[in-house]
């Protein structure tokens, strides 16, 4: 790799020895994938992974504590994922137990690290960084350090930045080091597609089941994807913003994809077009059938998949303020049709801290609690990842939560035909 | 007995018993309850990979062709090499991905007494041959032998 002068300093321990380690991981990295050269960070802000106080992650703190100790803390703020626990969300006395005095042990030894290393404030937790409200939201070209999957793709390909899909801890380094390597989704060959999907369904398709279907089929590889912008329209709007968040969520757990190009929608195919399809790229047809197979073959590891729901998580990834709103009216409604005057299964919508904020300065939050609904800022995947929850029969219209805990995947309509009126099967 | 040659991603030499996965190593599905819960043996906890589902993987050569999941995965594979739990070798046929990659390059940079081979790019034939139980030898420059 050729490095600047700048770069070799830093790697030859002139600003210290903890710096060229952060450098010769960094180069290392790179190396592994060929890259040439280091190329400078570019975004306002940074984001990491890692929100998580974890007892079994001590070496993570402890190097997070090694580089607190040599004042090589970045010069970027960052925002971070949510934090794993709420009171607000229902657990029993048990799961406290576990959660509070086993796991999460280190919560707030770990955040106040993070408020050394850089938070951009208290409420900077959220894997939907880039909302307004937040206040995370690269600019088109950025070059970031991002590690959270639904982050990356999202600003990738909603907001043209360039990520790679890196690992958390790699996305500090990359930060305080001020350079990541130049390869993969950084480069224009990089954002190639290699992939043509085409969307021929009859109805607007369910964002995370066709993301999961296309993050399954092209992995890591990069899609272009026909006939969405039928659905979605031609411009980034809240709506078509919101879809994309779930449906890139989706390609990126179900998958690898860290880009996709939605045709005559997201800002690199407006540009480019098809020149952003490399030669020999492959086909995939998407039609009603394909949709329902993808749902149907999805393993059910409840230990009674006959058990009813105790829980119910949706907005993984955090909801956008349009959508709470949505969801608000939507609840009202199939109550109002079910005769019900709350929620059937206790039902967490969650959201970042601050588009909570917004959400209830509107009308719409206390009509959302008076169907009985629970707004949280949690990770639902961090609530979930415990033996206890593997044990509970929780549904979710998340195609993350579904592909890395047990909870079970409904549609969003099978979700509110659940919650508002009720049975065993959605 | 059978050589490969592969691309060093972090140095090192060993010799271990291979355990083989064909599909996608989730590391953190695979590593977080064992690290989590004191599993010594360190089984595999991935309830989607019957391949490795139950097996111990402290120690072991193991054989794949990409990890895949969380992007936590890195720092997971970080946790395991601090903590001593870690296998002995991880050997890719194709390319790394980014997640071991930086998983191999932090625990190489940052952790002190602990040496875990990393070799990708060994190909296809390698997957193809190697199986459970046989002896892997990871020898300097790529080098890897399979009894």
């Amino acid at each position: 790799m050729l490095l600047t002068k700048e770069q070799q300093a830093i790697l030859d321990g002139e600003q210290g020895e903890t710096l060229a380690k952060v450098m010769k991981t960094m180069v290392m990295y790179g190396e592994a994938f060929e890259a040439e050269k280091l190329v400078p960070i570019t975004s306002t802000y940074n984001h990491l992974v890692t929100s998580f106080g974890l007892k079994v992650m001590s070496p993570v703190y402890d190097l997070m504590q090694q580089l607190l100790d040599a004042g090589v803390a970045s010069g970027q703020k960052f925002s971070v994922d949510p934090r794993p626990l709420d009171k607000n969300v229902p657990a029993n006395f048990l799961q406290n137990f576990v959660f509070n005095k086993f796991m999460y042990t280190k919560q707030d030894f770990y955040e106040e690290q993070l408020e050394k290393l850089g938070l951009m404030n208290e409420d900077a937790f959220s894997c939907t960084c880039y909302m307004d409200e937040v206040g995370n939201k690269p600019k088109k070209g950025d070059v970031l350090s991002w590690a959270e999957s639904s982050a990356v793709v999202y600003a990738n390909s909603v907001l043209g930045a360039r990520c790679n899909r890196n690992s958390g801890i790699i996305d500090i380094m990359g930060s305080i080091v001020g350079y990541v390597p130049y390869f993969g989704l950084l480069t224009d060959e990089g954002r190639k597609a290699t992939w043509v999907v085409r969307v021929k369904t009859t109805k607007k398709p369910e964002a995370q089941l066709l993301g999961s279907a296309i993050g399954m089929k092209v992995m890591e590889d990069v899609p272009y994807v026909y006939g969405l912008s039928d659905w979605l329209g031609e411009e980034l709007d809240d709506d078509a913003c919101s879809y994309l968040k779930d449906f890139g969520a989706a390609t990126a757990s179900n998958g690898a994809v860290g880009l996709y190009h939605i045709d005559r929608l997201t800002p690199e195919a407006v540009e480019q077009g098809e020149s952003l399809i490399a030669e020999g790229a492959r086909e995939y047809i998407i039609d009603d059938e394909e949709l329902a197979r993808v749902q149907r073959e999805y393993p059910v590891i409840w230990k009674n998949p006959d058990a009813t729901p105790k829980l119910c998580f949706v907005g993984c990834p955090h909801l956008s303020l349009a959508q709470l709103k949505s969801w608000t009216e939507r609840i009202e409604k199939a109550l109002a049709e079910s005769g019900h005057k709350k929620v059937l299964i206790p039902t967490v919508l969650t959201a970042a801290p601050k588009v909570l904020a917004a959400f209830g300065e509107t009308d719409y939050a206390a009509r959302l609690k008076a169907t009985g609904v629970i707004t949280s800022y949690i990770c639902p995947l961090m609530y979930m990842n415990n033996p206890l929850c593997k044990k509970m029969p929780v549904i979710t219209s998340s195609n993350k939560l579904r592909t890395y805990t047990s909870a079970r995947y409904y549609t969003d309509d099978e979700i509110l035909q659940a919650i508002t009126k009720g049975g065993k099967e959605a | 007995m059978k050589q490969f040659q592969g691309r060093v991603i972090t140095p090192g030499t060993v010799t271990a018993e291979a355990v083989v996965t064909t599909q996608g190593f989730n590391t953190l599905a695979s590593l977080q309850m064992a690290l989590q819960f004191g599993d010594k043996e360190v089984k595999c906890g991935d309830q989607n990979n019957a391949e490795l589902h139950g097996k111990p993987l402290i120690g072991r050569a193991l054989c794949l062709p990409q990890t895949i999941g969380s992007t936590t995965g890195g720092l997971v594979l970080y946790c395991a090499c601090a903590m001593h739990k870690n296998p002995a070798c991880m050997l890719f046929s194709g390319h790394i991905d980014s997640l071991a990659a930086a998983g191999a390059v932090l625990a190489d940079v940052w952790v002190d007494g602990v040496s875990m081979p990393v070799i990708d790019s060994l190909g296809e034939e390698f997957l193809a041959y190697v199986k459970d139980g046989m002896t892997i030898t990871v020898k300097d420059g790529g080098i890897v032998e399979v009894a």
